[in-house]
């Protein structure tokens, strides 16, 4: 099966009902294992226990990112290729990101009070994560402010992808600006500065929730899916509604002057 | 082997909780949304309204989600 055979809704329907299953096992397992090396990892010699905050913290701010990545790549889809399923990935996952970059938000914001004696910092990546999820919260209303899910996808894959303007500012901004923020330790020239006893339960809680991430995207491309079919069955039911009665009321006219005259 | 967060376990419980009610949010909408679609689906259906191509609207009811 090729790709272009997964852009007919109702194939993509029967393939992921098939695959949905095996990725819910695989998460739960993943999960279950990350969760397990997060307790037991050592504390750190600085910051102690609050290291445990960064299992979960770290997970969901890359996927706040990379959930925008995918939403950038479904609207050129949507812009370029006219993908039958490229609106309808970009929609479902709009809250799938906003939830991810909540988190974000609210774990690094736990993590910071202890560490440095502060909640809330207007620094430069905070401040860009916390226009990430504005945004999210944004491409959602539009979603929902537009009717039509045709014009709806354009207005929205436009914004998705000036958006993406932000991801490399969110990245690189601990380089950029002095920030209090730390700067990149994992992903960085010159490999991990973290200690094997951190990095491998961070990665696998990052694996953990990037396949939670697609689990819940495929499962609310589904749920997309049959929403737009119970819209197009709406309206032939609608305009079925209105022929009848345009039938009923020209017959009734027709009866009426065959009795005048 | 007993877990220690230490002074700030808090915070620490805050973060992990969290996350779980908003992974279970997230589980809940999914299946929920499932759910509500399925169902309104069956019953356009069943008010004689389908697909042109006459196949049901719902194409794999055996999913569980």
């Amino acid at each position: 099966m090729s790709l272009i055979d997964l852009a007919n809704p109702t194939r993509f329907l029967a393939l992921s009902a098939r695959v949905l299953p095996w990725l819910v096992a695989a998460t739960i397992i993943l999960l279950t294992i990350g969760l397990y090396q997060s307790a037991y990892a050592p504390d750190d010699y600085q910051q102690g226990a609050t290291v445990k905050i960064m299992f979960i913290h770290v997970p969901n701010a890359w996927l706040s990112m990379f959930v925008w990545g995918v939403m950038s790549v479904a609207s050129l889809g949507t812009l370029v290729w006219r993908h039958p399923l490229a609106d309808v990935a970009a929609k479902a996952a709009a809250p799938i990101g906003a939830s991810f970059t909540f988190l974000a938000l609210l774990t690094g914001s736990l993590w910071g009070r202890p560490m440095w004696g502060t909640y809330w910092e207007w620094d430069a990546r905070l401040t860009s994560v916390l226009i990430l999820f504005l945004m999210y919260l944004g491409l959602m209303a539009l979603w929902r402010a537009v009717e039509d899910p045709s014009r709806a996808a354009r207005a929205a894959a436009v914004l998705t992808l000036v958006g993406a303007l932000n991801l490399p500012i969110i990245k690189f901004s601990v380089d950029w600006w002095n920030t209090l923020h730390q700067p990149a330790s994992v992903m960085r020239m010159g490999g991990s500065t973290l200690d094997k006893s951190f990095l491998i339960p961070l990665l696998v809680m990052a694996i953990a929730f990037t396949l939670l991430f697609v689990t819940l995207h495929i499962a609310a491309m589904r749920n997309e899916i049959l929403r737009r079919r119970v819209r197009s069955l709406q309206m032939m039911q609608a305009s079925r509604v209105a022929f009848s009665s345009d039938v009923g009321t020209a017959s009734r006219q027709e009866s009426a002057s065959k009795g005048v005259a | 082997m007993t877990i220690s967060l230490g002074p700030y376990a808090s915070f620490i419980v805050t973060s992990y909780a969290a996350a779980a009610i908003v992974v279970a949010l997230l589980i809940g909408w999914v299946i929920i949304d499932y759910r509500n679609q399925t169902a309104r689906l069956r019953e356009l259906e069943r008010s004689g309204v389908t697909r042109r191509s006459g196949r049901s609207a719902v194409d794999t009811p055996k999913t569980t989600i």
